[in-house]
């Protein structure tokens, strides 16, 4: 049994285990009533965020892509699953756990929905590259957006925003959080998985991955319509928390925020999407508070600072250095094991070389130079 | 006859306006080591890409194994049997060793494994992954990587990128497969390992291989037969001694 618990790779399952902790928290803290709804709401905000931010890695950490219309998904997620929620709430008025069921139901229709359009505009998009997809995904939340803006009164609120049913707060930011064990779950599966070496081969070099046999374009779909999914789904508990869905939300700075959330956390890790995604959103939040009236422009200038900020740090030749004796995982190697040395520090001088000259030069050096004894050079 | 494994049959592509490659006839026959030498820009790299499928040809027919495969797409062509390395390395530099090898086992039918499988973890995914992991072990010790297979590929020296391509191509399976100047930039012991190596891949999984080098030691050391193109014809075919030392060939290679 002992043996069968050290067995287990703790490190895949680090994330599950404290968003759970988290989660059991703050549940028993609200079930207890003491968290005030304010932070029931930056809760939610997080969840949200955290479900945003690692479906998002997938596109752009894993298969490489470079996707600006995040938000656009969360926006069809958004409406469609609150019109959702909006249609069922009268309709199961007097059934017993009515609302949960509606909440379900809307989080099915919102995700699918979402994904259904990720398929859409996946197909066409991914033929593209880089920033050419980029600019059609730019344009897909854009039109989403302004689709949803110019809707009627009675369909979709237009520019007043549809009002969505409320839901028991203390509950919802519990029901957000498992939400986030199921993306997950999904996407940690997903990618430490034969799929997942497809995926980031894929993005370390596409020619050659075609060479190898891999269906690319099955692969950047799925990916695609999954993120796009989660996306959705995230939608809907936005609607869920805010009573009301209103398309100026979902606009570029938003899915800006999201990637900066990603990349901030480092590509291609989905641990670092949660923290930098909790990070942002409570710095967010706080600053919401702070920086109030024309201040509150600063807080726009802040996310592009910390995009150029980090993304110099992590490029930058001459930080590579700094990077590598401070990056968190040798600090602490260091701490635990001062006689560790990182694979950089050796010195090139130190390195044996077992090639001998006349076998790198594919000729015949001259006797006398190969059996030169090193210690007689001076006197020759 | 069925002993052969690729025929080309006139095979021509040109852009615009311009011939790469003209009338190809090649037929290569099971377990021969085949080889593909000429000048630079004789069309040998643009011949394999016609073969894999990057290139749909302007002209002519491609059989693998007697069967049709003019302009399928790569991963089509891929999956009914070739595999190739590429002459500047192409690896997936972020991986690991055994990684780089993984993905070339992806799409074996024996590794059969749904993305539903994998994402809800059922028995399926374990078995196929420790099934993939001993496999690309198995292919990692014939070229020599097996203590190297934890490394990043982009840490590994030159020559042992060169081998760990072979060995991703060789994990697709292949009845073919095509080396493109797989002895570029090595020094002649890893040259000579090679040839080892091209040869117990030969034998142990009964490869045809067809390789495009400008190392003619290599070439004839290793070769059963040669095919000498320049801009784009051929220019002689035959054994390798009776390829490369025929006049006009020697003539293209020095001038004169």
């Amino acid at each position: 049994m002992a043996n069968k618990l050290t067995n287990i790779k703790w490190k895949h399952y680090v994330n599950y285990i404290a968003v759970a902790i988290v989660t059991v928290v703050f549940g028993a803290l609200a079930f207890a009533g003491a968290l005030p709804s304010s932070a029931l709401y930056l809760l939610e905000k997080i969840a949200i965020s955290i479900i945003l931010a690692v479906s998002l890695s997938m596109v752009v950490g894993f298969l490489g892509e470079l996707s600006l219309g995040h938000a656009g998904f969360m926006c069809v997620g958004a409406y469609l699953g609150g019109k959702a929620s909006v249609i069922l709430e009268p309709m199961l008025k007097g059934v017993p756990a009515g609302k949960e069921i509606a909440l379900v139901i809307s989080l099915i229709v919102g995700g699918v929905v979402a994904a259904l359009f990720g398929i859409v505009i996946g197909l066409p998009a991914l033929r593209l590259k880089g920033d050419y997809l980029a600019i059609v995904t730019l344009a897909f939340g854009e039109i989403v957006r302004s689709v949803f803006m110019n809707t009627s009164s009675e369909s979709f609120g237009g520019a007043l925003g549809l009002s969505t049913p409320r839901y028991n707060k203390s509950i919802l930011f519990i029901i957000a959080f498992v939400l986030v064990l199921v993306c997950l779950a999904v996407t940690q599966n997903l990618i430490r998985s034969k799929h997942g070496r497809a995926i980031t081969a894929i993005r370390d070099n596409e020619i050659a991955a075609r060479a190898t046999g891999i269906n690319v374009t099955k692969y950047k779909l799925a990916v695609f319509t999954i993120s796009s999914l989660f996306a959705g789904v995230a939608g809907v508990l936005y609607s869920y928390s805010n009573y009301n869905v209103q398309s100026s939300k979902f606009s570029y700075n938003y899915s800006i925020e999201i990637l900066v959330m990603v990349v901030l956390g480092g590509m291609g890790s989905i641990n670092g999407s949660i923290i930098a995604a909790t990070l942002i959103t409570y710095l967010d939040n706080t600053l919401q508070t702070v920086l109030t009236g024309d201040l509150a422009v600063l807080q726009d200038l802040l996310y592009a600072l910390i995009l150029i900020v980090i993304v110099i740090y992590n490029n930058a030749p001459a930080l590579k250095n700094f990077r590598d004796r401070f990056n968190l995982q040798s600090v602490l190697k260091r701490k635990f094991d001062p006689n560790h040395q990182h694979d950089d520090e050796a010195k090139w001088d130190r390195v044996p070389t077992k090639i001998a000259m006349n076998e790198i030069l594919s000729v015949d050096v001259q006797p006398q130079m190969s059996t030169l004894d090193p210690d007689k050079k001076e006197g020759v | 006859m069925a002993d052969i494994i690729l025929k080309t049959e006139n095979l021509g592509i040109s852009f615009g306006g311009l011939k790469a490659v003209s009338e190809v006839n090649l037929e290569i026959k099971k377990k021969q080591l085949y080889g593909l030498v000429g000048p630079n820009g004789a069309g040998k790299t643009t011949i394999f890409n016609i073969l894999t499928g990057v290139y749909k040809p302007t002209t002519g027919k491609v059989f693998l194994d007697g069967e049709d495969i003019t302009g399928k797409t790569q991963m089509v062509i891929n999956h009914k049997g070739i595999a190739r390395t590429f002459q500047n390395i192409r690896l997936f530099n972020n991986m690991t060793v055994i990684r780089n090898v993984l993905v070339g086992l992806h799409d074996q039918p024996e590794f059969k494994c749904s993305l539903i499988d994998s994402m809800l973890r059922l028995p399926r995914h374990f078995k196929v992954e420790k099934a993939m992991r001993a496999k690309a072990k198995e292919i990692l010790r014939v070229v020599g990587l097996e203590e190297e297979r934890n490394f990043l590929s982009c840490n590994l020296p030159y020559g042992k990128q060169r081998k760990l391509e072979i060995a991703r191509a060789l994990a697709t399976n292949p009845k073919l497969l095509l080396l493109d100047e797989p002895a570029a930039g090595m020094n002649p012991n890893e040259t000579a390992e090679l040839m080892t190596i091209v040869r117990r891949i030969r034998d142990e999984f009964d490869m045809t291989v067809l390789l495009i080098e400008h190392d003619m030691k290599f070439v004839s050391g290793l070769c059963d037969e040669v095919t000498v193109l320049n801009f784009g014809t051929v220019l002689a075919q035959g054994t390798a001694e009776q390829a490369l030392n025929d006049p006009e060939v020697i003539r293209a290679y020095i001038g004169g």
